[in-house]
């Protein structure tokens, strides 16, 4: 059996949903209209993004002032290899640019073709997306001062509403790998396998087996092949509908305890009302066709009882 | 070497909702570190260093954000510490930021914790599928109602005990004004006849998801004295203990780290007797069943036995052992600031300063948070007076 | 303030882990090593300590599997920072302060190849106005490269020879994921990656992990280490703002601000520093900062142009400055290590070996 561990793409998406308060809701409205708005600071300087609090007094900023949509280059970085997400999809640059009126920098992306384009210093005016909806964005990105206007869009949708909120999409993508102890597991699961291990210092068997034995911290490395059999110690009916579930409701989740094995797992039991699950009950793996294995537990479908007499609390009660 | 003596001499929180969509995160934290700076009589410009707790950064979408923080917290040109232990955090946190004090490192040190589980979803969060690894197919309540039918089973409790719990929280919650839920009329009946989500666990008897922060001033001895406060919470002692999510034979109804941090904590007190001596606790029950079950493992009740204190209303407000006063975790739970309204709570109770809540003459006060499954323990133990 | 001594230390550090995001593979032997090297055993501990990132890992509570690396069986007191695990090491420290206990464990890990980096980073950077545009780190950087060049602060050559002097001092070292002699020439005739900056300015996408014990010099515990030993004269950490356009990015007030409260006022000239600098200009700044003389040699492992583990590339430093100290190569040390954008946090320890 090969030893190479096994990869996965692990996808994590949300769209998170960001109430604002009052400054940042000020800069929003703006942007949806059209404006760049700084706050006025402590010190009398004009800070775009306004900052929510004075960064001397820690007072709540309250004065507002439009600045323009054009302005200076005060520095800039080129990006040869764009990631996701970010404003351009071919090579540009980052800049801080101060607007006229402000006396800070704001970070956002400038569309030239080549560095060669870009200098400190140099003069860029916002280009407005062509749909504003009060997000950062609505800067699509700045172009060079001299360069042809694009249309600006409309305002926002809601014919100057305030924005008092932000969705941010946040998508991230791994390569999952998993340790050598799981990779094998996972190997005899799309056999049909349970292959356990127990560590060499306890001898306690884990299953899934593991990088390191809680106990000793050091990798469960003795083969101890499982049956497909065992008992429920604990469990819980589930009734609630949530995000992401796959199941249709009530179903049972238990922990399961395989014969042989010093530790139970999360599954499910299955093929029997819910109410008739027991502590103690006897199950057995009801697994997926070979066809649609992978190389997780998911490949039991489900445990269902086995019609045994059940296991007697005294056998058990050190499990839960 | 002699540890520096150091009190809580600011609570401010926030009041807890399921959306604050009035403020931002900076606003949400502002909001209970304004409140508890005020309380101290101190600005920002007082303190010397910040530690911030919160769970996981998945919740709001930000990588470490106490970074984007700083300046909103007032933490630039000071020491920032970020702490992140599960759902004990707030109170890891509020240990780490005591520690900051009793090290002699620093004489006044702020301290916030906070969660805005508007930003996401935290059913969705806590449960981001894991490649090769089997899915809790039941989101946290799903994991913690299993140790609760084995709590159940093991300790003979009746079954309406869990909706005495809830009913005791909600009832307590609608004497203090940052509750989440205040739910008038909930009852042992109400609770009972609420949808069973999770069998044995029911409706009324989890927690709600919140949004909110809590934030403590901690302060030296001398700062105490020279600043004439008059109602200090005296940090006698606190501990925290930690132990593998899964291992063979491992107790999740009663587990052993939470025994040794609370023993060790009694024994730093000289505690011998915690229901005797102790005398209200504010303890993290995010199910309602966790009231009994923490009970026996902070030592109250005897194993088997924390179900026949709070059956006996000694849990109760006016009981021999009140236990979340406040409402507690069944009444606000924004997670990552759960542990610290625990610790904060109870210095707010021996500081005589919890309002319509307060149990007369609190004297000596636990706070207490879990975290993980049942596997992360901080508590401490305030008092009115310095420790003997 | 209790003297603590840094007794043991290990570290991996490659190009790509083919392992767990929780990196317990890596765990396991850098803890057995640190056993091998004090003769302490678990039951010595008295607080553990550790720093890692869940979006490294992609998922919530990413630190709490890799507890069991620690074999945590009976409970132990235990903590966790979202932070590199040089504060991790700070709060260890802070625990031995309070007399609470004589030793820690502390410990940081991260997988930087699983997702571009780079990338996941920009989830750092202000939420509402700045991370919807996904600013990679690198880009950040390099808005700080040229405002200095720009201002005649450093030249291109100044951040060549921070490069090559990386590359040249890294050879041999079986750590180091990037090495070899480089002159100033070599790296300025690479290209650019992120005008001006050059892929060899910027740290290398570095799978990692690491762990140290410290113990306090007056307990009975202390006697028993075998042999190596840097004790820890100042440890201080502190913060400067995030927002990009109101910090002045050539400078780190809170590097200066560390330096002072760890001890480090520029009166003394360390044998060694180890910087956590992920880009060559940022070397310089710290330098200016930390008030580093010429007669202070810099990251004699080659820094974190060499290696850069995610969230434990902070606590090697303190390591490899212990380690130059263990070897009799130094007597004093000086470590930093950062964390955030364009070094918003920084901290400072002094090590000091026996007179």
């Amino acid at each position: 059996m090969s030893t190479e561990s096994l990869h996965a793409q692990m996808h994590v998406e949300f769209a998170y949903t960001r109430s604002l308060g009052p400054v940042l809701s000020t800069f929003m409205t703006g942007l949806a209209g059209g404006k760049v708005i700084g706050g006025v600071l402590s010190d009398g300087r004009v800070a775009v993004p306004p900052p929510e609090y004075d960064p001397d007094t820690h007072a709540p900023i309250t004065e507002f002032r439009d600045v323009a949509g054009e302005g200076e280059v005060l520095t800039w970085s080129w990006v040869s290899e764009p990631v996701a997400g970010q404003p351009l999809d071919r090579p540009f640059a980052w800049a801080l640019i101060k607007l006229d009126g402000a006396d800070t920098g704001l970070l956002h992306a400038v569309a030239v073709d080549s560095p060669e384009a870009m200098s400190t210093g140099m003069r860029v005016r916002v280009q407005w997306a062509a749909d504003r909806i009060g997000a950062i964005t609505d800067i699509a990105h700045f172009v060079p001062a001299g360069a042809e206007a694009a249309p600006a869009g409309p305002d926002g949708a809601d014919g100057g509403a305030d924005v008092t909120g932000i969705t941010t999409p946040v998508v991230l993508d791994y390569d999952y790998v998993a340790s050598p102890e799981e990779s094998a597991f996972g190997r005899g699961l799309k056999e049909g396998r349970i292959l356990a291990q127990a560590c060499p210092v306890c001898h306690k068997v884990y299953v899934p087996p593991k990088g390191a034995c809680p106990v000793d911290g050091v990798p469960t490395n003795e083969p101890h092949e499982l049956p497909d059999t065992g008992i429920v110690t604990t469990f819980c009916i589930v009734n609630v509908p949530y995000l992401g579930q796959k199941i249709t409701p009530p179903y049972v989740s238990a922990y399961v305890l395989l014969d042989g094995a010093d530790i139970a797992f999360l599954h499910l039991v299955l093929g029997t009302e819910a109410s008739d699950v027991r502590m103690g009950m006897r199950v057995q793996a009801v697994w997926k066709p070979e066809a649609e294995r992978t190389f997780s537990l998911e490949n039991i479908s489900h445990f269902e009882p086995t019609g045994e007499p059940d296991a007697d609390f005294e056998t058990y009660k050190n499990h839960l | 070497m002699a540890k520096t003596l150091a009190a809580v001499i600011g609570v401010g929180q926030t009041h807890y909702r399921a959306k604050r969509e009035d403020v931002s995160m900076p606003g949400l934290l502002r909001e209970a570190i304004d409140r508890a700076l005020e309380d101290a009589g101190m600005t920002l410009a007082d303190i010397d260093a910040i530690v911030v707790g919160k769970a996981p950064d998945l919740f709001e979408g930000v990588m470490m954000p106490e970074l984007f923080l700083a300046e909103s917290i007032g933490a630039v040109g000071k020491p920032l510490l970020r702490v992140h232990t599960a759902g004990s955090v707030g109170g890891s946190t509020a240990i780490v930021a005591a520690s900051l004090v009793q090290s002699g490192v620093h004489k006044k040190v702020l301290t916030v914790a906070f969660e805005k589980q508007s930003e996401s979803n935290a059913m969705w969060a806590l449960s981001v599928p894991v490649p090769f690894t089997m899915p809790v197919h039941a989101g946290a309540g799903g994991y913690f109602a299993p140790h609760v039918r084995a709590y159940i089973r093991r300790s003979g409790a009746p079954g309406d005990v869990g909706a005495m719990v809830a009913a005791k929280d909600r009832q307590n919650a609608l004497k203090n004004p940052y509750a989440h839920l205040h739910n008038e009329g909930t009852t042992v009946e109400t609770v009972l006849a609420s949808q069973m989500l999770w069998d044995p666990v029911r409706y009324d008897e989890t927690c709600p998801s919140s949004d909110g922060a809590c934030a403590l001033v901690i302060a030296a001895e001398d700062v105490v004295d020279s600043r004439g406060i008059e109602s200090p919470a005296w940090i006698h002692g606190q501990a925290m203990r930690s132990e593998p999510l899964a291992y063979s034979e491992r107790d999740q109804v009663n587990p052993q780290a939470g025994r040794d941090a609370a023993a060790y904590l009694w024994k730093q007190v000289g505690i011998t007797n915690p229901l005797e001596e102790i005398d209200c606790a504010e303890i993290y029950v995010p199910f309602s069943w966790f009231e009994p079950m923490w009970m026996e493992n902070l030592g109250f009740a005897d194993e088997g036995g924390g179900w026949k204190l709070t059956a006996s209303g000694a849990t109760a407000l006016d009981g021999k052992l009140p236990v979340n006063m406040s409402g507690g975790v069944l009444s606000s739970n924004p997670i990552g600031a759960s542990g610290m309204i625990r610790f904060g709570e109870a210095a707010l109770q021996v500081r005589g300063l919890a309002g319509e809540h307060q149990v007369d003459g609190a004297r000596r006060a636990l706070g207490h948070a879990y975290g993980g499954g049942s596997q992360f323990f901080s508590m401490w133990v305030v008092g009115s007076e310095k420790p003997a | 303030m209790r003297d603590v001594a840094v007794v043991g230390f290990a570290q991996r550090q490659m190009r790509e882990f083919v392992g767990s995001p929780n990196c317990v593979e890596l765990l396991v032997p850098i803890l057995g090593e640190l056993w091998e090297q004090t003769g302490l055993a678990k039951s010595d501990i008295g607080f553990w300590c550790s720093g890692s990132s869940d979006y490294l890992a992609g998922r919530s509570f990413s630190f709490v599997t890799a507890i069991d690396a620690l074999g945590a069986v009976p409970p132990v007191s235990e903590s966790h920072v979202e932070m590199d695990a040089a504060w991790a090491l700070y709060e260890g420290w802070l625990k031995i302060q309070t007399g609470e206990a004589d030793s820690s464990l502390v410990y940081g890990f991260g997988k930087a190849s699983a997702s571009p980096v780079r990338r996941t980073l920009a989830l750092q950077l202000d939420p509402y106005t700045v991370t919807p545009l996904w600013p990679d780190t690198v880009s950040i950087a390099a808005l700080q490269a040229r405002l200095g060049l720009d201002q005649g602060v450093w030249t291109e050559n100044d951040l060549a020879e921070v490069a090559a002097r990386s590359r040249t001092s890294a050879v041999g070292n079986d750590n180091a994921v990037r090495q070899g002699e480089t002159s100033v020439e070599d790296v300025l005739a690479q290209p650019k990656f992120s005008d001006p900056l050059r892929r060899w300015d910027c740290a290398p996408v570095t799978d990692g992990a690491a762990g140290m014990i410290i113990v306090a010099t007056d307990s009975p515990l202390y006697e028993r280490v075998k042999g190596r030993s840097a004790t820890i004269t100042g440890f201080a950490h502190n913060t400067d703002a995030s927002s990009l356009g109101l910090r002045d990015l050539l400078r780190s007030p809170s590097a200066a601000a560390a330096a002072r409260a760890a001890g480090a006022d520029g009166s003394t000239t360390y044998d060694v520093a180890e910087l956590h600098a992920p880009f060559s200009h940022q070397e310089l700044i710290l330098r200016r900062e930390l008030a580093l003389g010429e007669g202070t040699t810099i990251n004699p492992s080659g820094g974190a142009l060499a290696a850069n583990g995610m969230f434990c590339a902070g606590l090697a430093r303190i390591g490899e400055a212990a380690s130059r100290i263990w070897s009799g190569e130094a007597r004093t040390a000086l470590a930093h290590a950062t964390s955030g954008p364009a070094l918003q946090q920084n901290l400072v320890c002094v090590l000091e070996g026996a007179a």
